[in-house]
């Protein structure tokens, strides 16, 4: 039985200062398997994985590849025993090309010089043998994110992986572009690659994996496979209660407009317009989705009305009043609240703590700051206590820096710090991208209760799911044009995906 | 509407190659004429201009060298200046003491070199900000070198020019670039190898992916660590070379803090020269022809008061960094020390 086994982990421990990231975790991957690794963010899964490449050393534990002990002391022994990892956050080089990217710490020379055109040729071997396209000579700043993610595959292939770990592989890609990359993992198993698969998206397991490892709080508690489960059923597993995966809510209480967002037009900095003459207005007391295939102007036109970007042609209101681009602050002092798309860039200030992170846009507001803007550190203090209570963000303290926290903690920061001003208007952008189903279900179910409360809300988002669980009326975009509004009672995914497509469903 | 989505019209390779060489073959060609037909009116004035251009670069260029193994790693290197000053300052007690000049550079060289793996450590290992860093160098060798040094001490001799036989009677160029004295030569030679290094071998190839993204040189096996190291201690190496050329070449002698701001010049140089060893040797060149040409100019009977001849080499940097030179691309983690989890 030892022998079909690609990798065998015994008795991970995995301490940080006041944690334990893994605690005594095993865990056996079978040649040409595809096995899930299931858990919420924080779980453990990727500090399991980066001990198998190498990258931390455990505290204890021992591993085994093809039924052979051996010791991984880095990344290096980690490729010389055929362990390949595609890391979430890619491991390339921007301004290097794909040839470049591929061959670094594996050279291969000729005489003093790098033989680039020898490492091109076998590139264009590998890239065929697996059906994985990309060309040698691009820049890999220039390439798309999906493309980038076959550069990282095709990476590890190079140094012959054959035990393939991918951390969260879908978290960057589009729909479409995660269709793909299932596709070449099972072309992969074909071929005798087994791979690890981390991920928190249930659907994708049940639609790739063939077992399913779960791990909550840094143990593993279960085993299951996609044929004796269902999506409910890993969810359960993954957060260790019942999860609702479906949004509850009444219908909506549509009152006067908040927003309305008249002849709209944004040129990008190639002057190219991005979106083009939209109109539409959104009542207080209502969910608008903003669904549409990523790069159709959606981005764009949630910067605009949040004042992060400049508007050509049109006009944006809110509440009667014509958005000043000239004064950010008038768009927080007016209600305007916004969770971006990126939460680094534009969501929190990485460095700075959570008690100051969630104060951002009234820091200089009474009681935040007292007399000659000094700052009122007790008031700052108790606003952050009440916050990460009230919206269950997971951290040490208030005082930790916003960078050492999980996606999804970052993001209740974000969301709690929005959600305790007084709003008329709120945009959140891919508000759960990265999350995992608990905290998707917790900023939901706040995202419906603001708009219980009588707030405008947009949700701009790539998951269908997304949209069609929480909104109350469905706008899609296409190519910068809003192409339909339509109720969401009478809205489905087939007919979503038509429209994003470009074509109508209605005109057979 | 106006379609904005035009494909951009085929560009001919000649068109490419105009495109982003065209300046500076422009200035070259404009450079080339110019010495031709000054060579016409005063061929002594000329020459000299030429000759003292490849002596002022000389320092320019090897501190940039410097600079750039460092920052193309990603260690931000102020200290240049101190790396030279400290290097041109051994490198001359070996002479006054020795007598032997080949014993002098090496000495230099490995002072350089020594001041490297400082602030290797200070950056590297220690993590400390890179700026406070290379200002330690650079007060550490203003100090030492004016505590150390005695009014009196006499060397024993300087480097001398080598000619290299018929070629170094070509008019013109012939005295300036084939009749140098050696560490000049090993400027232009370093200039090949370390260009060669940095873009075609294995090692250039790491070094640069390190000061790009070090984590995925990491998770590929390199050593983020000793690639930084030994850059860094390369770059005080070539740094005390370049002292050596102060007071083994150049002057023959030394003078408190004689350095006198080239290590930070050199830093313009390499930022002028986008972080490449050719770009950076026509930069040195450039200041080193404002040098010369403003001495040559402060001889000549021209009305103008010689303050004004004096700010030449300062307007010409801010013309050309401002007009011409285009964006400079800095090394993603320059300057930001590595965190092994």
């Amino acid at each position: 039985m030892a022998e079909n086994l690609a990798l065998e982990i015994r008795n991970v421990t995995k301490r940080f200062p006041g944690v334990i990231a893994n605690d005594n975790v095993s865990f056996n991957l079978r040649k040409g398997e595809i096995h899930a690794l299931l858990g919420e963010n924080g779980a453990g899964k990727s500090t399991l994985m980066n001990v198998v490449y190498g990258l931390y050393a455990p505290d204890e534990g021992e591993f085994l590849v093809n039924g052979k002990k051996v010791e991984i002391n880095g990344p290096h022994d980690a490729i010389n025993y055929g362990i390949g990892m595609v890391h979430q956050h890619f491991m390339l080089v921007p301004v290097f090309s794909v040839t470049e990217n591929m061959i670094l710490g594996s050279e291969v020379t000729k005489g003093t010089s790098l033989d680039l055109k020898r490492a091109r040729k076998e590139i264009l071997e590998i890239s065929e043998a697996y059906g994985l396209e990309v060309d040698p000579d691009a820049i890999v700043e220039d390439i798309p994110v999906g493309v980038q993610q076959r550069v990282e595959i095709l990476k590890a292939l190079y140094r012959k992986a054959n035990i393939l770990v991918l951390d969260e592989p879908t978290a960057v890609l589009t729909p479409q572009e995660a269709e793909d990359l299932f596709r070449v993992m099972r072309h992969l198993t074909e071929k005798g690659v087994s791979i690890i698969f981390i991920t928190h998206k249930l659907k994708e397991i049940l639609n790739v994996a063939d077992r399913v490892t779960v791990m909550r709080r840094g143990k593993v508690v279960g085993h299951t496979t996609p044929a004796e489960t269902d999506q409910q059923g890993l969810a359960t597993m993954m957060v260790g209660r019942d999860v609702l995966l479906e949004v509850e809510k009444a219908p909506a209480q549509p009152k006067d407009v908040v927003l309305s967002v008249e002849n709209l037009t944004i040129k990008d900095e190639r002057n190219v317009s991005v979106v083009k003459d939209i109109s539409f207005d959104v009542r207080a007391g209502e969910i608008l989705g903003i669904a549409g295939v990523q790069g159709n102007g959606q981005t764009e036109l949630a910067e605009a009305i949040t004042g992060l970007r400049g508007i050509d042609a049109g006009e944006i209101t809110l509440s009667g009043e014509r958005i000043p681009f000239e004064k950010p602050r008038w768009l927080v002092e007016h209600g305007m609240g916004h969770v971006p798309e990126d939460r680094h860039k534009h969501g929190l200030v990485l460095p700075y703590d959570l008690a100051d992170n969630m104060v951002l846009c009234t820091y200089y507001q009474k009681p935040f700051a007292g007399a000659f803007m000094v700052r009122n550190r007790d008031a700052i203090q108790k606003n952050a206590d009440g916050l990460m209570e009230r919206f269950d963000v997971r951290a040490p303290s208030t005082a930790v820096a916003a960078s050492t926290l999980s996606g999804g903690n970052q993001q209740k920061v974000i969301v709690g710090r929005e959600f305790s001003r007084p709003l008329k208007v709120l945009v959140a952008n891919q508000p759960t991208r990265g999350l995992d189903v608990g905290s998707i279900e917790y900023i939901h179910k706040e995202i419906v209760k603001m708009r219980d409360e009588g707030v405008g809300v947009i949700v701009v988002s790539a998951e269908l799911d997304e949209i069609l669980s929480l909104a109350d009326r469905i706008a899609v975009m296409f190519r910068g044009k809003i192409v339909t509004v339509i109720d969401a009672k009478d809205a489905t995914r087939e007919k979503l995906g038509l429209w994003m497509a470009g074509s109508n469903p209605d005109e057979e | 509407m106006k379609n904005t989505n035009q494909l951009p019209t085929e560009v001919s390779p000649l068109q490419r190659f105009l495109k982003r060489w065209g300046w500076t073959l422009a200035m070259v060609l404009g450079v080339i004429g110019i010495t031709i037909w000054q060579y016409q009116l005063n061929a002594q004035a000329t020459e000299a201009v030429v000759a003292s251009t490849i002596r002022q670069s000389t320092p320019l260029v090897l501190g940039a060298l410097c600079g750039l193994l460092g920052e193309r790693s990603a260690v931000i290197n102020i200290g240049i200046e101190g790396q030279m000053l400290l290097g041109a300052f051994v490198g001359f007690l070996v002479n006054v003491w020795t007598g032997n000049l080949f014993l002098a550079v090496l000495a230099a060289v490995l002072t350089g070199a020594v001041m490297g793996l400082l602030l290797a450590y200070m950056s590297v290992t220690l993590k400390m900000d890179q700026i406070i860093g290379g200002t330690v160098i650079n007060i550490l060798a203003l100090g030492l070198t004016g505590y150390f040094y005695q009014v009196g001490m006499v060397t024993q001799g300087k480097l001398q020019p080598i000619p290299l036989g018929p070629l170094a009677n070509i008019p013109i160029i012939g005295p300036a670039i084939f009749n140098n004295p050696p560490i000049t030569y090993a400027t232009f030679v370093l200039v090949i190898v370390v260009h060669y290094v940095l873009f075609y071998t294995k090692w250039g190839l790491r070094t640069r992916a390190v000061g790009e993204h070090p984590r995925a040189a990491d998770t590929l096996g390199v050593d983020v660590f000793k690639i930084r190291y030994v850059n860094v201690i390369m770059g005080g190496a070539i740094a005390g070379l370049a002292g050596a050329f102060l007071t083994l070449e150049a002057v023959g002698s030394f003078e408190r803090a004689m350095t006198n701001g080239r290590g930070f010049v050199a830093l313009a140089v390499m930022i002028f020269g986008k972080f490449t060893p050719l770009g950076a040797w026509g930069a040195a060149l450039l200041f080193g022809f404002a040098n010369a040409i403003q001495t040559q100019l402060q001889f000549a009977d021209i009305q103008i008061p010689h303050q004004f001849i004096g700010m030449l080499p300062y307007l010409l940097t801010i013309i050309v960094l401002s007009g011409f030179v285009g964006r400079t691309r800095v090394p993603a983690a320059d300057g930001v020390p590595y965190e092994k989890e």
